[in-house]
């Protein structure tokens, strides 16, 4: 008797959540297709420059512009550089734009909503007096000047990426901050004598904590997308650096004579990234939140 | 969820509301446009370095520098400047552009319905698409369209819009030779028809040379179906799950039960209570639409504004592009507003609450 009772609860936390995602890939097998993916675009960015064939920066003009076969999977470039190669390589930079770009604006927007929804009064009308201008801008446009202004490199493509993101998270942090300023447990916490600041850390954003977490895999397709769409451009990324964006721009002046593979393929890799990132970002908001399933 | 036919409601109590209603919404748009110039004159001075070096351009002596330090009232404080700025913006001047000596003005003007045909064009094309197909979708749930109508609204959020475009290239130019080369708004063999409105297909129409009006509906066709692929998730989506919650609504239930057919409860009843959360969504397609107009410019080489900005980038010529953020940036929240103003026309309960 006392057996069976205990036996449940001494599963520790791990195997139960190994458990309870088993059962949610098992009921949605497009998460879990997502997530193999997700896996596989990890094991690139990490991996990818020591198990490339060629040397991504190498040139050849012997043998430059080649269609895929054998020897180069992808083709060749301009200046024979194997695209297979770059297109791995260059994994690593654009997943690591988008996840710190993700993460910085998961710390901006998360913590300024945060404040907004618990103090309200004055920080709530400064937070979002700043969301609502970054609002007045087209969104795109606004990351180009940013960039534009600040200084054309990496750094700035991800600090922009974030800014631009930023109204989204303190506006979803702000409202869940503040239907749970009255809840019952933060009552309860404020009459032990917990102050605002304790309360907020220990109360509010602990349980805030998962719903962003939900959005920042939702953005991370949206802050790929929008850092190689500024590469795509020249902004950030210089050649020879590899790198989807720069690539694709890189390619598309040989579209027009026929050699499709140089603009195709890392823009087929951008496209499947972020195809993975929304899927796997849906099947999250999913297990969080079944109600919105559309 | 009807508009209610209040008794004693006259015209006249109607038009003030509806008044009321428009300038409230006006007075709400000041503050963004107020932000808007703020954060583009910060912009300026966010310049790492001293801003006179970047505005002179990357060739200029220490004499130009100062020339242009003085001229932009650099030497002043920054409130001064904001002041400068504002007066100059009230008069029009957007400063000059340094790699074509021109009037940031004057060729943005210049440029901008070459953007504004092609975003337009791209718009409807993606209405006419979405609308019917989130409709069908929703009123056959799990149907093949409504599946279908999944994997393009998750399948056209990934995709890059450059990359779209390039592969449209490929495709309909190089492949099939059915499109024309992605070389700009108008093949060399025409010349542009007089401006009137600076939309090329209009102004062909007007000036009665259906020959124009086809050469440059070849060039826009492309472009404009990139665009069209972009925004057509948003609105497919919205469409289906605003028709989806109109659908299970208590009076389509009664209108049904009144033995009314399919196509009036759908269309009449349904639709036009379906569409006010898809306007909304407009307003999100638009902050879309204008960025990925720049994009898609520069796939096309079309002589649009977002093609002049990014050349200016590249060629660190600032003025230009801070001209060209501030002008998205007006029309995004004058199209907001216009939105706003639109959904208030057509929705009685809006107008209420202003």
């Amino acid at each position: 008797m006392t057996d069976l009772a205990a036996s449940p609860r001494q599963e520790s936390s791990l195997t139960a959540l190994v458990r309870h995602s088993r059962y949610v890939l098992g009921e949605n097998p497009v998460t879990g297709f997502a997530f193999a993916l997700f896996v596989l675009i990890v094991l690139a960015a990490v991996f990818g420059p020591h198990i490339v064939p060629y040397d991504p920066l190498a040139s050849d003009t012997s043998e430059a512009l080649k269609p895929p076969s054998l020897q180069h999977w992808f083709g060749t470039d301009q200046l024979g550089r194997d695209v297979f190669s770059r297109v791995v390589v260059a994994t690593r930079l654009d997943f690591f734009i988008a996840v710190a770009s993700v993460a910085l604006v998961f710390l901006m927007g998360g913590l300024a909503g945060v404040a907004a929804g618990f103090f309200g009064g004055w920080t709530d009308r400064i937070v979002g007096r700043i969301a609502d201008t970054i609002m007045a801008f087209p969104l795109f446009v606004l990351a180009m000047g940013i960039v534009a202004a600040l200084g054309n490199t990496v750094q700035n493509i991800v600090l922009a990426t974030a800014i631009v993101n930023f109204p989204l998270y303190a506006r979803i942090a702000r409202a869940e901050a503040n239907i749970r300023r009255e809840a019952g447990f933060v009552e309860a916490a404020r009459l032990s004598g917990n102050s605002d600041w304790r309360i907020l850390t220990f109360q509010i954003l602990p349980n805030v904590f998962p719903i962003l977490v939900v959005q920042m895999s939702l953005t991370m397709g949206y802050a790929i997308l929008n850092a190689a769409g500024l590469s795509f451009i020249g902004l950030g990324v210089r050649p020879p650096t590899p790198e989807w964006g720069i690539m694709v721009a890189e390619g598309a002046q040989f579209i027009v004579s026929g050699e499709w593979w140089n603009a195709f393929f890392p823009g087929a890799a951008l496209m499947v990234a972020v195809f993975c990132f929304n899927l796997l970002g849906d099947g999250l908001r999913d297990m969080v939140d079944p109600r919105r399933r559309t | 969820m009807g508009g209610p036919d209040r008794p004693g409601h006259d015209d006249h109590n109607e038009r003030r509301e509806m008044l009321t209603m428009i300038v409230k919404r006006l007075a709400m748009a000041i503050p963004s446009l107020i932000g808007v110039v703020v954060v583009t004159f910060l912009l300026t001075r966010a310049l790492p370095g001293d801003p006179a070096v970047y505005f002179a351009g990357p060739a200029a002596t220490p004499q130009a520098i100062q020339q242009v330090r003085v001229n932009l009232g650099l030497d002043k404080p920054l409130i001064e400047q904001f002041g400068r700025y504002v007066v100059d913006l009230a008069h029009g001047n957007l400063g000059t552009s340094l790699t074509t000596g021109q009037p940031v003005a004057t060729e943005l003007r210049n440029r901008l319905p070459a953007s504004a045909e092609l975003t337009l064009l791209g718009l409807i094309v993606s209405i006419v698409i979405a609308v019917p197909l989130g409709i069908v979708a929703a009123t056959k749930p799990n149907s093949l369209i409504d599946q279908a109508c999944r994997v393009i609204s998750t399948a056209g959020v990934s995709l890059p819009v450059f990359f779209t475009g390039l592969i449209l290239v490929y495709v309909f130019y190089y492949l099939l030779g059915w499109a024309p080369a992605p070389l700009g708004r108008l093949d060399v063999f025409y010349t542009e028809p007089p401006h009137v409105t600076g939309f090329y297909l209009i102004d062909s129409l007007i000036a009665g040379d259906p020959g124009t009006f086809m050469a440059s509906l070849k060039q826009l066709i492309l472009p404009a179906l990139t665009l069209a692929i972009f925004s057509l998730a948003p609105i497919t989506r919205m469409t289906r799950a605003s028709m989806l919650a109109v659908l299970s609504s208590d009076f389509v239930r009664t209108a049904r039960a009144s033995g009314l057919s399919a196509y009036t409860v759908i269309i009449t009843y349904a639709f036009r209570n379906a569409m006010l959360p898809v306007i909304t969504t407009l307003g999100m397609v638009f902050s879309f639409l204008l960025g990925a107009n720049v994009l898609v410019e520069k796939v096309f080489a079309w002589p649009g504004i977002g093609s002049y900005a990014v050349e200016a980038l590249l060629a660190s010529d600032f003025a230009p592009v801070q001209g060209f953020v501030l002008t998205m940036a007006v029309m995004y929240v004058m199209l907001n507003l216009l939105i706003d103003i639109l959904y208030g026309l057509i929705d009685p309960r809006v107008r209420l609450e202003a």
